[in-house]
């Protein structure tokens, strides 16, 4: 029990914290259509009229979508904190291509990751002997793949939609990853990038943590978030309860519904000059689909905002020759672009 | 006198550990040499992944986020 020896004080109050409000959580969750029930009805408003329909489900809706996002983002801040880029670094490098690209897909979804350290973190993958084709599938899953993504998509279309997303998401970061190690583009990285992959290179040791340092971390991990966040999912819900109260449906289906074939890799193109996370994007796809979009271009687009984005080929771009840039976008495009297409076929 | 690097491309983390270690040293009446590092060869040729990070002396001590105040205080002698 050494690494809890540290700060004993601090470790039975996080404890019962987190029990108490695990437990509140559940309670809560569990009652969820009560507690919408209950405040529309001190509204005044009844369910049947569309005034009454749409506020019902923004009431449903938001704690249930914030209440997702809390605990798994809490949860996913503590699981953060025993992956840290040297360690997912360390299981990496080594690893043959194939399973390597498989792992790194997986392991892109716990490891924390922000678009601007995207250039170290790549370099000290390269640096430890992680494949560029490895490498490339942890660069796409990072960013694409994440829990708020899921939880969002868990949230407002189901267990099933999140599943497909979670599923097809890995497939592309694995294909891309694949292709991209085929090519065999490690000449198109920078001549800095080159350099110091030549030499040795260096390693910060790794900084030990304690439970409540964890506990800690997934509390910043939830301010973090769950504060930058929520105002994009209350403009979502509140779309998603106009959309479900007063518009008709299949507004859209004409337009970017399934039998729009070229509606796919529209969505695709427009997603890339777009920067945002996936809170910011979940309310332009609630809106979507509720005018009867296609589930498969609706989440093409998302894809696209989030894993092709502008901004984040900028910051590549530093370590990156332009050829190896533009196939990592192409390779990665037509990637989303097949799960658009399979998403509009399955569902 | 201590030689602090910060690592780091511009975000805003980067921005608040300088904030921090300012504040913390300025408290604690430690004389500093703080410098940021957005320079994307030299952030990478400490070896760190995530930023920001911390250099002390050449030594890095910090990596992957705001630094809690402890720990930065700790940097100080405590």
């Amino acid at each position: 029990m050494s690494v809890l020896a540290g700060r004993p004080s601090k470790l039975l109050p996080w404890c019962l914290a987190v029990a108490l409000g695990a437990a509140l959580w559940l309670v809560t969750y569990a009652h969820l259509t009560d507690i919408a029930d209950a405040l529309l009805a001190a509204t005044g408003l009844t369910r049947g009229t569309h005034l009454g329909e749409a506020v019902h489900f923004f009431l449903y809706d938001t704690p249930k979508v914030l209440l997702l996002l809390t605990g798994i983002v809490f949860v996913m801040g503590i699981v953060q904190t025993f992956f840290a880029p040297e360690r997912t670094r360390a299981l990496l490098s080594g690893r043959r291509v194939g399973a390597g690209n498989v792992l790194a897909a997986v392991l892109g979804i716990v490891t924390p990751f922000c678009s601007c350290s995207a250039v170290p973190l790549f370099i000290g993958f390269l640096s430890a002997g992680v494949p560029l084709g490895v490498t490339f599938s942890f660069l796409v899953s990072a960013p694409m793949v994440n829990e708020v993504a899921l939880v969002l998509l868990f949230g407002m279309f189901g267990w099933q939609v999140a599943a497909l997303y979670l599923a097809l998401g890995l497939a592309v970061a694995i294909v891309a990853g694949l292709v991209i190690g085929h090519l065999r583009m490690e000449r198109h990285l920078e001549d800095w990038v080159q350099q110091i992959l030549a030499g040795k290179h260096t390693s910060a040791a790794a900084e030990g943590l304690d439970w409540v340092a964890r506990f800690e971390a997934g509390w910043a991990h939830v301010r973090d978030i769950v504060g930058r966040v929520w105002p994009y999912v209350l403009v979502g819900i509140a779309l998603g309860a106009g959309i479900h109260g007063y518009v008709p449906e299949d507004f859209m289906a004409s337009l970017m519904g399934r039998e729009a074939w070229w509606a796919v890799p529209v969505a695709v193109v427009l997603g890339v000059p777009m920067y945002t996370n996936a809170a910011g994007i979940i309310p332009v796809v609630e809106a979507l689909i509720g005018k009867g979009a296609a589930l498969g271009t609706v989440l093409a687009f998302m894809m696209s905002v989030i894993a092709l984005s502008a901004p984040e080929m900028i910051i590549l771009r530093k370590a990156l020759k332009p050829v190896l840039i533009a196939s990592f976008a192409a390779v990665v495009a037509v990637g989303i672009l097949l799960v658009g297409y399979v998403f509009n076929l399955v569902l | 006198m201590k030689r602090i690097q910060v690592l780091g491309s511009g975000c805003a983390k980067c921005r608040s550990t300088v904030a921090l270690i300012e504040r913390v040293a300025a408290a604690r009446g430690a004389e500093i040499a703080l410098e940021k590092v957005e320079d994307m060869p030299t952030i990478a040729s400490f070896g760190v992944m995530s930023t920001p990070a911390v250099v002390i002396d050449g030594t890095v001590v910090h990596a992957g986020g705001v630094p809690n105040e402890a720990a930065v205080t700790g940097w100080f002698g405590a």
